[in-house]
């Protein structure tokens, strides 16, 4: 659906249901270069168990209208001025790699509207490399090559996603490609400059109030488990309660293991406090 | 982890070792349903909150290996594996239009995708404009507001026109719709059609990828290339869909609605689903497509300079010669060889064709191509023999026309094959043996 966010278009997938306020909502929020339809199964199964789902496309991705936000700060403000719009009080946040920063960021600084927070592909700090940032300015065909080689951790993830029949590397690869093609020029810099220029994610893990789960995949060249120690270890010590997941997995962890990544998400979300 | 190139692809793409046993070449799950968890897992696979197998028409690992592995190897971003090449072209088709649409297509086409496009599709209310493949004027001339679709082949038949992708491409996207591509005489190895601009490509799997004149089979490759919602003519993927619960496919997926409907609606309403024993035989093809590929080529070149060296050959039509009118095309397109399918021309008349046909003891007589084994065949008697002398003669298809499909014999004992035969054809009736 459609909704207005600071006077601007922003489009959330509501998981095939139509959107429901009163319901426990969980927002799911992409990473860089990505919209939506990465939570495709996740999502939808989410609508159809009880949840009101708000899938969104960040401002500048997708459907959604620029411009796209330059830090994961403005960003977590945004996420509440969604939530405002959508007339959610409160809700669980779910975030992939830099969807996972700005989950982190809202939860911290408004921890009355976020109940619960899963962070998939998280890392702090998320480090990006001159080249990358580079290749993402100046040669953004490149860039989408290098992030989609570098997201994937087999060439024959079963049960495929979002059905059997899909080559997860060429899909991943197309939907990065129409991202660009839909946002403003630069976008994937623009993204990554936000993961790279992120400060604050060890103090903002240390002043959660919610329970979080960390879901990371064992061979993530992206983002590897060992890179959300540190926030992990921020969390535990400010005595935040973390629940942490290992899958067989890369950096797409939504795509190759889909029904491991919803059966962690939908027990946590579903998990009595 | 790397998605590999080419030759490694053909091995490992969409396959890994069955989790259950180990078992290292792909399965065939010949089954025909698939158990479910419990009850709600069962609602989430049909509801598609969930990835997996319920019915085998719908999806099945073995198949699924075979369409992963063709998307791999084409560029694209998923495939259908369906029940024959015909059966790809049908759901494509069926998929992006109903009645009351309009097709514009190359005129140098398979007589199959000929005879459902101007005739039985027509008989379903969707028309069809044939054009010359590489008259873009004729391309754009044709296109209507009903239009939906443009489509064409990668080499057409008869005469090998290469289809200019790119400009073809262009100028469906100037028209808001996507350009399919019949690539099956080229296969990924020597063409992949996405790379060029095409949106959608299909394969009669039957002929190169699978190769060995064994097993019927086609598939679909989305390139997840167009954008439906950038256009209001396919509410078909913008609008919600009764018959899927209200799904809006361009919401499910950004890049593959075209997938999803061609699956939750094509495979489950036509039925016309690839067989797991028929994908498992394919992929057996395929994982030696690209040694296959070179050596069809390198044998049809070798073929090729002897009948050009014959005095009872008029001509031949391959792309590879200078002397063919899409010579500068196919060097850009096809720099690994242009096929081993062509045709050329005998001296003389029908008679004399049969008899060079009959001659031959190598070449296959039978209507096929891409088979391991060298094939033979006489259009004006057989794939086109519907068309009269006129339409023949339109087409550029005259009684000494013969297509070969060159296999992967030893090209000197191709050659002495083809010399008996030559000698037949230029026999006149009573001349001695």
């Amino acid at each position: 659906m459609m909704l207005d966010v600071n006077g601007t278009p922003a489009y959330a997938y509501t998981g095939g249901n139509a959107f429901d306020p009163s319901r426990p909502t969980a927002v799911f929020i992409h990473g860089a270069q990505h919209d939506h339809s990465v939570w495709a199964l996740q999502s939808r199964y989410f609508a159809h168990h009880g949840l009101s789902v708000l899938a969104v496309d960040l401002p500048g991705h997708g459907r959604s209208a620029g411009p796209a936000l330059r830090s994961i700060g403005a960003l977590a403000d945004w996420i509440v001025a969604l939530l405002d719009a959508a007339d959610v009080r409160e809700a669980m946040l779910i975030g992939h790699s830099m969807g996972s920063l700005i989950a982190l960021d809202t939860a911290a600084r408004f921890p009355s509207r976020v109940t619960k927070l899963a962070l998939l592909a998280t890392a702090f700090p998320m480090t990006v490399s001159d080249t990358l940032l580079d290749a993402a300015r100046d040669r953004e065909a490149d860039a989408i090559e290098m992030v989609n080689e570098w997201s994937h951790s087999s060439i024959a993830a079963k049960p495929s996603c979002p059905s059997p029949g899909f080559w997860l590397h060429g899909a991943n690869q197309r939907l990065m490609e129409r991202v660009a093609e839909r946002g403003e020029a630069q976008l994937f810099h623009t993204d990554f400059s936000a993961c790279n220029a992120y400060r604050d994610g060890v103090e903002r893990a240390a002043a959660l109030q919610c329970p979080v789960q960390v879901v990371a995949g064992r061979r993530d060249a992206m983002t590897p488990p060992r890179a959300a120690h540190a926030l992990i270890g921020a969390m535990k010590q400010a005595g935040v309660t973390v629940d942490t997941i290992m899958l067989d997995a890369g950096h797409a962890l939504m795509s190759e293991q889909p029904d491991a990544t919803l059966a962690a998400l939908f027990s946590f979300a579903t998990r009595s406090a | 982890m790397s998605a590999n190139r080419f030759d490694t692809l053909v091995l490992h793409a969409g396959a890994a070792p069955d989790p259950t046993t180990g078992a290292r070449a792909t399965p065939i799950y010949q089954t025909t349903s698939f158990s479910f968890r419990d009850t709600d897992h069962a609602a989430s696979l049909f509801n598609m909150e969930r990835s997996g197998h319920v019915y085998s028409r719908i999806s099945n690992p073995t198949v699924a290996v075979f369409e992963e592995r063709v998307a791999a190897l084409e560029g694209g971003v998923g495939a259908i594996g369906t029940a024959s090449g015909q059966a790809a072209l049908h759901l494509a088709i069926a998929t992006l239009m109903g009645a009351g649409s309009h097709v514009v297509a190359s005129s140098a086409l398979y007589g199959g995708s000929h005879n459902l496009l101007h005739y039985t599709l027509r008989r379903f209310g969707i028309e069809t404009t044939f054009v010359p493949p590489n008259d873009h004027d004729a391309w754009r001339a044709a296109v209507r507001p009903n239009t939906r679709l443009l489509f064409g082949e990668t080499l057409g038949n008869p005469g090998l026109d290469v289809l200019d992708i790119e400009s073809v491409a262009d100028i469906a996207h100037a028209n808001h719709v996507p350009l399919l591509v019949d690539s099956t005489f080229t296969t990924p190895y020597l063409l992949r059609p996405f790379d060029h601009g095409a949106d959608f490509v299909y394969h009669s799997a039957t002929k190169f990828l699978g190769g060995h004149g064994t097993t019927i089979g086609g598939v679909l490759v989305d390139g997840g290339t167009f954008d439906f919602t950038t256009t209001d003519l396919f509410p078909e993927f913008t609008q919600p869909y009764d018959g899927f619960h209200g799904m809006v496919f361009a919401e499910e997926s950004t890049v593959a609605p075209f997938l999803l409907r061609a699956r939750r609606e094509g495979l489950r309403d036509f039925g016309a689903c690839l067989h797991p024993q028929a994908a498992w035989q394919l992929l057996q093809g395929i994982e030696t497509l690209p040694l296959r590929m070179d050596r069809h080529v390198a044998n049809t070149r070798k073929v090729i300079e002897f009948l050009l060296a014959h005095p009872a050959v008029e001509g031949v039509a391959y792309p590879e010669l200078e002397s063919h009118r899409d010579y500068a095309l196919a060097k850009r397109l096809l720099p690994r060889g242009a096929g081993a399918v062509f045709s050329f021309d005998l001296r003389g008349d029908v008679a004399a064709a049969r008899r060079f046909i009959e001659a031959l003891s190598l070449f296959s007589h039978l209507a096929n191509v891409g088979d391991a084994r060298s094939l033979v065949i006489h259009p004006a008697s057989t794939t086109h023999f519907r068309m009269d002398a006129a339409a023949l003669a339109a087409a550029g298809i005259g009684p000494g026309r013969i297509r070969l499909s060159i296999g992967l014999e030893d090209p000197d004992d191709l050659i002495d094959d083809l010399k008996r035969g030559l000698k037949a054809s230029q026999k006149t009736e009573g001349s001695r043996p």
